[in-house]
């Protein structure tokens, strides 16, 4: 079986600048041809390092990076096809649009009437034409980052790749340009590699979403899987929506848990426990937000096997659709519910009311 | 000095007319300031302006006030006169040096700023080796220099042992003027290129150079005029053929007529041709890419 032309294997990927400590770390991971895949972490977690060793711009300490079934460590750019979309987008300043987008053209030796040609093409394709003329330093930035894609694209590569491409952008734009990254992906049929530290847009973006600490991968999957099922506390917090309880596991019932915390004791959660925790260990559980559900303090009707947790409303925040309620369930740390507004506004909870924070048998996970 | 007074005065007016409305006194100060401000000024230009205007006289003129005539008398005698020195020859001269040392310097600088963008074994050491000769005293390194080429076997003129001595003083400021150009480019733009599939050398001639062209043309505008009026460590590097500073100073001692001025208005006219050139090809740089940014 031959390979997708446009699909990435990293195979124990390191990287070190000081020769001491790894930036990246032993990454292994397949990218499929023509999927979207972001890069997700805190800064410095090592997530630009990678796309720089892919794009060929960083060469790896150890391991191999495949594209197409071919080792590509020591090639230049050109030669992986790859091209690169960097971060404040590097515009040539001194170049109009038209020039900006032929320069790939222009260094390979095409005339002028040819290159041009391929350009107005491009050009029409990204919806930059009026601008041909204009200089970089006069675009809006959503129009330089069109402007970049278009310079990137017109080496015809089967990967693209992305540094932080909306992080230059204001909010409203950063949504509006995200969707065009989509597109822009969708027509061009190749694979793309972003890299992003905000999870927002990663999920929304993304085929694959790989979520690093450290130089590490903590966890990659589809967008869903990862946001809805993270397998540690790192991915659960990192990418938000998830309220995470630690405790100690004083009994293990058959469709329930029962932890302890510091000053708490007889926490009992509806969980499904698996077979490696035992009484004694020390376990995190998430929960997601907006599976939470509040209900007075005393009020009768809670299901079966749903757990029901004691809390004083701490603060309110609304939030349009729905609304933003955070409670001191757990001691010293966030624990949220995300009620839908109309919901809420049925019968609204004021700050300092006592509750019961709840949800249903199955909600919530053991975390790894 | 009352043009610019005036429009002091203009600017402060305007400056009041928010804040207090209808006050005519000026504190003392201002008129103070105005003082130390106008013998600024007629200290700084009155010396330069006399010798121009008295270079103008006729063929009675002499070297101090009061002005006798007006021609162009001088500027002839100071071409037509062997007694006068030798003025074409050490111009030339003085061009050509200041030429090829705009030249090298250019050169120089751009792959010194290129270079200093990374750190180097021994870069410290290098930079303030290169300070190092912009403190030293002119005319003792001029000495030095002049030494140098004897021992070595080179005979002291204009394009070796000059140019050497010369080279010493505008290297380290061309290289000085280049770290302040480089400061502002991004080594993006380098990847860029690279990314797309420029060579090294493409990216030097289609992304660096072009970028770096203002900055560039500032670093010729330093080499050049300080060549062209540099005296200290040329004067024992030259051998014996003068550049147009030491022809100059030579005259000074034997020439009493106002073709000594004419000379100076001469050389003043050339250096702010060239500067005026320099300044206008930044200016048309930066413009030309500043309209094409304004259209539309």
């Amino acid at each position: 079986m031959r390979a997708g032309k446009g699909d990435i294997e990293l195979a124990g990927l390191c990287k070190s600048f000081d020769g001491v400590t790894n930036v990246v770390d032993g990454v292994n991971l397949k990218i499929p041809d023509g999927s979207y895949c972001c890069f997700l972490g805190p800064s410095g977690c090592g997530k630009t390092t990678i796309l720089r060793m892919i794009a060929g711009h960083e060469d790896p300490t150890a391991g191999e990076i495949v594209i197409g079934g071919e080792n590509v460590v020591g090639l230049a750019p050109v030669e992986r096809r790859t091209a690169m979309m960097f971060q404040s987008y590097a515009l040539f300043p001194h170049l109009s649009v038209r020039d900006n987008i032929a320069f790939a053209l222009r260094v390979r030796g095409q005339s002028k009437a040819e290159r041009y040609k391929a350009v107005d093409r491009m050009m029409e394709k990204v919806r930059l034409t009026e601008l041909a003329d204009r200089l970089p330093a006069s675009l809006s930035g959503g129009q330089q980052q069109r402007v970049a894609l278009a310079r990137a694209a017109i080496t015809e590569p089967r990967v693209l790749l992305l540094d932080e491409p909306l992080s230059a952008l204001d909010e409203q734009l950063r949504v509006q340009m995200r969707q065009e990254l989509r597109r822009m992906q969708r027509d061009l049929g190749i694979t793309f590699v972003h890299v992003t530290h905000t999870q927002l847009e990663a999920i929304a973006l993304a085929d694959i979403v790989v979520v690093m600490e450290k130089g590490k991968i903590k966890q990659s999957g589809a967008a869903r899987d990862v946001y809805a099922s993270p397998r540690d506390r790192y991915v659960a917090e990192f990418l938000g929506g998830q309220n995470v309880l630690s405790g100690k596991v004083e009994k293990i019932g058959e469709d329930h848990l029962v932890i302890s915390q510091p000053n708490r004791s007889g926490i009992q959660v509806g969980v499904r426990p698996n077979a490696r925790i035992e009484v004694g260990d020390k376990i995190d559980l998430a929960v997601r937000r907006d599976d939470i559900e509040l209900m007075r303090a005393g009020a009768s009707g809670l299901e079966n096997g749903a757990t029901a947790l004691p809390s004083r409303v701490l603060a309110i925040e609304y939030q349009g659709s729905f609304v933003k309620v955070m409670l001191d369930t757990i001691p010293d740390e966030d624990f949220v519910a995300y009620i839908p507004e109309r919901i809420f506004f049925r019968d609204p909870f004021n700050i300092g009311d006592v509750l019961l924070a709840t949800w249903s048998a199955g909600r919530a996970r053991v975390l790894a | 000095m009352t043009v610019a007074l005036e429009r002091f005065d203009v600017s402060m007016t305007k400056a009041r007319r928010g804040v207090v409305a209808r006050s005519d006194r000026r504190p003392w100060t201002f008129y103070l300031l105005a003082a130390v401000f106008t013998f600024y000024v007629a200290a700084l230009y009155g010396p330069m302006i006399c010798i121009y205007i008295l270079s103008f006289q006729d063929i009675r003129g002499g070297l101090v006030f009061p002005m006798k005539g007006h021609s162009l008398h001088w500027f002839v005698d100071l071409f037509t006169q062997v007694r006068t020195g030798d003025v074409k020859g050490s111009f030339d001269r003085s061009i050509k040096l200041a030429v090829l040392v705009t030249v090298i310097t250019l050169v120089f600088s751009f792959m010194a700023g290129l270079a200093f963008r990374r750190r180097f074994f021994g870069d410290t050491f290098v930079f303030y080796l290169m300070i190092g000769s912009l403190v030293a005293p002119g005319l003792v390194l001029g000495i030095g220099v002049g030494l140098l080429f004897q021992w070595i076997g080179i005979p002291a003129s204009w394009y070796t042992s000059a140019l050497g001595a010369q080279l010493s003083w505008t290297l380290p400021f061309g290289v000085l003027v280049m770290f302040a150009v480089m400061s502002r480019f991004d080594g993006a733009w380098e990847e860029a290129a690279r990314d797309l599939g420029a060579s090294r050398w493409q990216t030097i001639r289609l992304v660096v150079i072009p970028v770096l062209a203002p900055g560039l043309v500032a670093v010729a505008l330093f080499g050049f005029t300080l060549s062209y009026d540099e005296f200290a460590r040329t004067l024992q590097t030259a051998g014996s053929l003068n550049t147009l500073p030491l022809e100059i100073w030579s005259m000074t001692l034997n020439v009493t007529s106002p073709s000594l001025y004419a000379l100076g208005t001469v050389t003043t006219i050339v250096s702010f041709v060239i500067i005026g050139v320099c300044i206008g090809a930044i200016v048309l740089i930066n413009k030309r890419r500043g309209i094409r940014a304004k259209s539309h």
